[in-house]
């Protein structure tokens, strides 16, 4: 926040993460290797600003030296960090990019239970926001398109019907020992 | 509904979570699956997203595991379920860095992204790029310029952005794909634009005008994406900062009309540009200011927080311009979101009228529990900046400080209000006795060494000298009783200076020194014997040399001139004055008020700028035996700014000569010099008996070359001199390009601005806490007067300046400060002159029609003073 000019770039994320509501993480990537290098530093990232920020919804804040703009659903936190001199606009756009398009994809059910039972496409779509750093997309119709995943988590009954006829118990006693 | 998830938690079991409990060896284990033929598309898909899943969770893979995982995976290839696919390429560009032979993919990835599918080309391009090196890079050179221009947006963004990636590493051949990046950047799409422009920028960013060109065509052609136009704003203001362009031009109009645009973004983008540019008047501030205040009352919390940010910033160095938003900010101080308030607030104090400050400072202890401890260090900072512009608030600022201190809070966020508190206490004698009384309080319970031994360092030097000095003993010795070794050390030695400077209070600080000589600590037990002993002797000259004005020496310095001593065993004495001295502390600076990262240095002790210089000069053979290095000056520069051959110097000070460091860079890329000596013409009886030439200087690498000189020994008191200098040194002309030298130069020379030796290069700041002890410990023998008119000098203020930076001594007692409205003045310096003799001046300053001065000099050497008074005349 020092610093008068920004140094023209188009590596505008640090960092994104998605937490569940006891702040564990379940999805982040760090952009920037220079910041937090090591798991353990992450980690400790990630619990403090969680620790900061889970009470109250406010939409962004400072903390750590970064601009931190973070948003809540259900049991989800997900936030995107950016430079402390990084047009917040910006990172909000990336945010609300991400959360439009996973709640598209997963049908407005944005919860933990739906999201981990969707975790493949959820990679895919932070794969499609951002590309090392760089914002590649920010429109979630877009996102959507371009991943073209299909849902799987109201399958429950058709499905274990579906396995049923076709015979094909050994792969659903799988995913049950799973769940 | 509801039914159906309780039924889903039971089968569950533990926890809701379907990756808790993943092992990695079962999930590697299952990876053999993707041997199986058919492919099972939905199995092979789960399990690799249990891979990812572990990796992101920080799974440590090894090598072996992790290439064969990897290979197993490129089998997966052969099945055309997409979301398998692309799940592969996910894997690739995660496991690219820890398993080997991540190249085998080469050919399948080269397939997918010239392909027919154009899901996978976007995607296929960037997996290739991860794992793609330099040499590899020429073989796909054909597709990713084709890729770059693709028709298909996502294609061309991926390539566009991969190729950005590539740039680090291999930009030469990046270089080559210019021309496809200008023909994307006029792709219609916005995200292509940006990534087009980002790409182009980063080409071009050394060629100034390439770059001006570039923007003079997309500002024209007008871009649709409000990423390209972020962007641009950035350029432009880069560019106008660079080229220190007037405000009226192009680039500047380009900005202010991006004020107009349609995206609150841009339009951010463009008010921050515009804030942040230096120099900027309150006129062109304006219509900035305007956007900002319009954002503060944006629904959206991220819009508001910009804003008020922002606003911060302009507060700083424009609060005039600020006022007109004053109601809006007023608004913001009840938001919801504790950091915009915080902002809010503190940009209200600094544009406000001291009238305001009383009720702010009530709205801001209202919520001040609630925001994170980097917000409260900015009200820290704020009420810190408050007091210097309102001393009179002080009392408000004080019994806010105090209730913020007993509050929880992390050790930054207390030792900023420390800091302030002693700040205040410094700057207003008027609030020292509630300012120590707060700090007595906290240290009472005070989990932080750190701060608890600065505080007592404070109560000792500050409390002696307040009308009730007794009370604050109290408060010391409980420290002695209840603390660790490192405060109780720290308050035996608060303490004794207490017995020391009153003698009313000796006798019981002698008893209360006499417990602390039994304490468990040898630290404690060692200061406690020492004090008890200086403190029975009743002597003057003893208390200030030993109690009040500690070690002036540097502590490295000792510790190396320590060891030194102990490995060449001798007859004679250890003697102090062969330590280099410490130089004196550079007075902290005022921070800046703005939300500062509070940045987690590590703090450790670096060694000094003159430990450096002192074992730089050591490694030269010429320059044995010269004793320790007595002070080293700040650089003086001898060329003018641009010139072919830029030469800065710096003396370094021993006991009986001088070395002079010349920096030299060469600034001509087809010459290299060698050789490069500095001749040196004295105009005083100084000899020069050594030139050490830099034997190379090659093109933009600085390097030194060195002068000893000796000093007069028959005239101690010819301390000024003027060196003409001449650079002389051998030229070779060589290829710019190349940098290869030809074989014959031939010698040159090059005439440089004359060099000063002044007192100030014989004298070492050195600061005295106790400036009146110390004056009566050097006594009056050796003391001087004299009187001097300065005819020239205006104010009080010049003169004290002018006397500080000519005799190069520390002012003691803050007595460089004027205090306003007076005609007289008495200004304290200490210093240490060249050999290690102790100098003190008091100058007394009165005004009338110039200023008048009455200087007083005490040394332990005779010489000295002579030489002050000599060259102060």
């Amino acid at each position: 926040m020092d610093s008068a000019a920004v140094e023209p770039s188009l590596y505008t994320v640090k960092a994104v993460f998605i937490l569940d509501n006891d702040g564990n993480r379940l999805l982040s990537k760090y952009y920037d290797p220079e910041l937090y290098p090591s798991m353990k530093e992450q980690k400790n990232f990630e619990t403090n600003i969680f620790n900061k920020t889970h009470k109250a919804d406010n939409e962004i804040s400072f903390l750590e030296g970064m601009t931190i703009v973070y948003k809540s659903s259900i049991d989800l936190f997900f936030y995107v960090v950016g430079s402390a001199q990084e047009n917040e606009l910006m990172l909000m756009a990336v945010l609300n990019c991400l959360f439009e398009s996973l709640s598209q994809m997963l049908r407005k059910n944005v919860e933990k239970r739906t999201l981990l039972d969707n975790m493949d496409g959820v990679f895919l779509v932070v794969d499609e926001i951002i590309d090392g750093g760089v914002i590649l997309e920010s429109d979630p119709q877009q996102v959507i398109e371009k991943v073209n995943y299909r849902c799987v988590s109201e399958q429950a009954y058709g499905f274990v019907l579906f396995d049923y006829i076709t015979g094909n118990t050994e792969d659903q006693g799988e995913k049950r020992q799973l769940l | 509904m509801i039914k159906k998830f309780d039924k889903k938690d039971e089968e569950s079991g533990s926890g809701s979570n379907p990756f808790q409990h993943l092992e990695k060896s079962a999930v590697l284990q299952e990876a053999r699956l993707f041997n199986e033929t058919p492919i099972n598309p939905r199995k092979c898909l789960h399990i690799l997203t249990k891979i990812i899943y572990l990796l992101n969770q920080g799974e440590h893979f090894g090598t072996t595991e992790a290439t064969e995982a990897f290979f197993a995976m490129t089998r997966l290839f052969q099945s055309n379920d997409q979301t398998l696919r692309r799940m592969c390429y996910l894997t690739i560009k995660e496991m690219a860095n820890i398993s080997e032979d991540v190249i085998i993919v080469t050919s399948s990835l080269t397939k997918d992204m010239t392909g027919k599918e154009d899901v996978y080309r976007g995607p296929a391009i960037r997996a290739l790029c991860r794992i793609t090196d330099t040499t590899m890079l020429q073989a796909i050179e054909r597709y990713m310029k084709q890729a770059i221009v693709d028709k298909v947006p996502s294609v061309s963004s991926s390539a566009l952005v991969s190729s950005l990636h590539m740039v680090k590493m291999s930009f030469d051949v990046v270089k080559r794909w210019v021309n496809e990046a200008q023909e994307a950047a006029s792709s219609d799409n916005i995200m292509v634009q940006y990534h087009a422009l980002g790409l182009l920028y980063h080409l071009r960013k050394n060629d100034r005008l390439a770059v001006t060109k570039m923007l003079n065509k997309f500002t024209k052609s007008g871009l649709k994406s409000p990423f390209a136009y972020c962007m641009m704003i950035r350029i432009a203001s880069k560019l106008l900062e660079e080229t220190e362009a007037g405000h009226d031009s192009p680039m500047f109009d380009f900005i202010e009309s991006c004020l107009r645009n349609k995206h609150e973004m841009v339009v951010y983008e463009a008010a921050s540009a515009i804030v942040h540019m230096p120099n900027c008047t309150a006129r062109e501030l304006a219509p900035a200011v305007s956007v900002l205040q319009l954002f503060c009352s944006s629904p959206k919390a991220a819009l508001r927080y910009a804003a008020v940010r922002t606003l911060n910033k302009v507060a700083m160095k424009h609060p005039s311009a600020v006022t007109a938003c004053n109601l809006d900010l007023e608004n913001l101080i009840t938001d919801s979101n504790r950091s915009i308030a915080t902002l809010a607030i503190t940009t209200l104090l600094k544009t406000g009228s001291e009238s305001s400050v009383d009720r702010l400072m009530k709205q801001i202890s209202s919520f001040v529990s609630e925001i994170s401890d980097e917000f409260k260090v900015v009200v820290v900072q704020a009420i810190s900046a408050l007091c210097q512009k309102y001393p009179r608030k002080h009392s408000v600022m004080m019994s806010f400080l105090s209730n913020m201190l007993r509050d929880d809070g992390g050790f930054e966020y207390k030792r900023a209000i420390v800091d302030c508190i002693i700040s205040i206490i410094e700057e207003n004698p008027e609030s020292k006795e509630t300012g120590l009384a707060h700090l007595c309080e906290f240290i009472e319970d005070c989990e932080h060494t750190v701060l608890a031994t600065k505080i007592l360092h404070m109560l000792g030097k500050e409390g002696p000298r307040t009308p009730t000095p007794s009370k604050y003993i109290r408060f010391i010795f409980n420290r002695v009783v209840l603390e660790s070794e490192a405060v109780r050390a720290a308050a035996v030695s608060a303490l004794a200076k207490f017995g020391a400077q009153n003698d009313d209070l000796l006798p019981s600080v002698l008893v209360l020194m006499q417990r602390c000589m039994m304490d468990s600590d040898d630290e404690v037990r060692d200061r406690a014997t020492f004090y008890m002993n200086v403190l029975q002797q009743k002597q003057k000259a003893l208390n200030a040399a030993y109690i009040f004005n500690g070690l002036s020496v540097s502590v490295p310095g000792l510790e190396k001139s320590l060891h030194q001593y102990t490995l060449e065993p001798s007859e004679k004495p250890f003697d102090m004055k062969t330590v280099p001295l410490a130089t004196a502390p550079i007075t902290e600076q005022k921070t800046e008020i703005a939300p500062v990262a509070t940045s987690k240095l590590p703090e450790r002790l670096a060694p000094s700028r003159q430990d450096i210089y002192q074992e730089q000069l050591a490694a030269i053979p010429e320059f044995q035996g010269l004793g320790p290095l007595f002070k080293s000056s700040e650089p003086v520069q001898l060329t003018e700014a641009e010139t072919e051959y830029v030469v800065r110097c710096i003396k370094h000070t021993f006991t009986n000569h001088m070395i002079f460091q010349f920096d030299c860079t060469n600034t001509l890329n087809d010459q290299l010099l060698q050789r490069v000596q500095v001749q040196m013409e004295p105009s005083e009886s100084y000899e020069v008996l050594h030139n050490v030439p830099a034997p190379n200087l090659p093109y933009s690498q600085p390097n030194s070359c060195y002068s000893l000189v000796r000093l007069p020994e028959d005239d101690p008191t010819a301390v000024s001199c003027t060196f003409s200098c001449t650079m002389k040194y051998l030229v070779r002309d060589c290829d710019p390009n190349t940098g290869d030298p030809e074989d014959d130069g031939y010698d040159d020379e090059y005439v440089l601005e004359d060099l000063e030796v002044t007192v100030a290069d014989h004298i070492q700041k050195v600061l005295k806490p106790n400036f009146g002890a110390a004056w009566d410990e050097i006594g009056d023998e050796l003391e001087k007067e004299e009187t001097f008119a300065l005819a020239t000098v205006r104010t009080l203020d010049e003169a004290v300046n002018n006397i500080i930076s000519f005799l190069g001594m520390q002012p003691c007692e803050r007595s460089d400060k004027v205090p306003e409205n007076k005609n007289s003045h008495v200004l304290f310096l200490a210093g240490v002159f060249r050999g290690g003799h102790d100098v003190l001046v008091r100058a007394r300053l009165a005004l009338a029609d110039g200023v008048t001065m009455q200087v007083t000099v005490r040394s332990t050497d005779e010489n000295v003073v002579d030489v002050i008074l000599a060259s102060v005349g």
